[in-house]
């Protein structure tokens, strides 16, 4: 990743225009061809610089429901627990983290009422006691980290 | 909640992997649906309005970027001020995402959230110090969980 790479990572991740040519647009505020952002666009999703290059839609507006759960998994069951709660299509992210309760994963779905069904399913398949954490308010959600 | 029509779903289906790295992505799209550009750019100027898209732009791979430090900060806040108080976490520069969720007594007494991302462990402390500093009087209690290992990560997909 070079110095172009990272001003455009910046300048994209603030943004993206709704126009014909939109490459275009950015592009010439960038100072590059079209031809090459979209290439470098390319090669930093390929390589797995940028997870993702679109638009980043609003579950709950659109009907769906997302929660944060936690799970608290004994350490000779890491590796069982976690296969059995990546096979559910509705969790969308899983990461272990360094605390008593070590995995804490995102369930997405189209209705609530799947939100329950999934907890209790994840519940009834792992033995384990689920800590479901819903989203009472949001104060900001944005990526702005500084490439 | 709002409605959203066949057509409005139809691109989102059609969008929420990516969008075409092509001269005229909306065009593309468009073809693929059988709908006209324009219709689409209406559309998805539309759905930007009203929040439906959060944004359209990159999202990076924190790692990739040398952000190893990712911590889940969690903060034990009285309820009459956590909103007041989450509104000025959240608008930290290094906070990417900050939520009131419930406490889960007695094992769990936090219910702010607040996502930081550093890349070292130094940058992080300085990052909690602030947020210390902004809670003031109001913080109870807190910890920060950093992430150890991703073990899955998928954007939301519509199934239908």
């Amino acid at each position: 990743m070079d110095d172009i790479d990272r001003h455009i990572i910046n300048t994209l991740q603030a943004g993206f225009p709704v126009c014909d040519a939109p490459y275009q647009q950015v592009a010439m505020q960038l100072g590059l061809t079209e031809q090459a952002l979209i290439e470098r666009l390319q090669t930093l999703l390929n390589n797995g610089t940028l997870t993702r290059f679109g638009p980043l839609y609003h579950a709950e507006l659109m009907g769906g429901a997302l929660t944060l759960a936690a799970v608290k998994t004994p350490l000779d069951r890491l590796a069982e627990v976690t296969e059995i709660i990546n096979a559910f299509p509705e969790v969308a992210h899983n990461y272990a983290r360094n605390h008593a309760l070590n995995m804490w994963f995102v369930i997405a779905t189209e209705t609530p009422e799947e939100i329950s069904r999934t907890l209790t399913a994840i519940e009834q398949q792992t033995g384990l006691t689920v800590v479901n954490m819903p989203k009472i308010n949001e104060y900001f959600v944005g990526l702005k980290l500084e490439a | 909640m709002m409605t959203l029509d066949e057509t409005d779903l139809a691109i989102i289906r059609a969008t929420q992997a990516g969008l075409p790295l092509t001269p005229e992505p909306y065009q593309c799209v468009a073809e693929q649906l059988g709908l006209t550009t324009e219709v689409v750019m209406t559309r998805m100027t539309a759905m930007q309005e009203q929040g439906i898209i959060r944004r359209i732009g990159a999202v990076p791979n924190h790692y990739k970027l040398g952000y190893h430090f990712n911590g889940m900060t969690v903060w034990n806040i009285p309820d009459d001020v956590i909103d007041k108080l989450g509104e000025k976490v959240g608008q930290l520069e290094f906070v990417s995402h900050c939520y009131h969720r419930p406490r889960h007594l007695p094992e769990w007494p936090y219910n702010l959230f607040a996502m930081v991302h550093g890349k070292t462990r130094e940058d992080v402390d300085q990052q909690i110090q602030q947020i210390a500093r902004v809670l003031g009087d109001a913080n109870l209690g807190c910890d920060v969980l950093y992430s150890t290992k991703i073990l899955k990560k998928t954007g939301f997909r519509s199934r239908s």
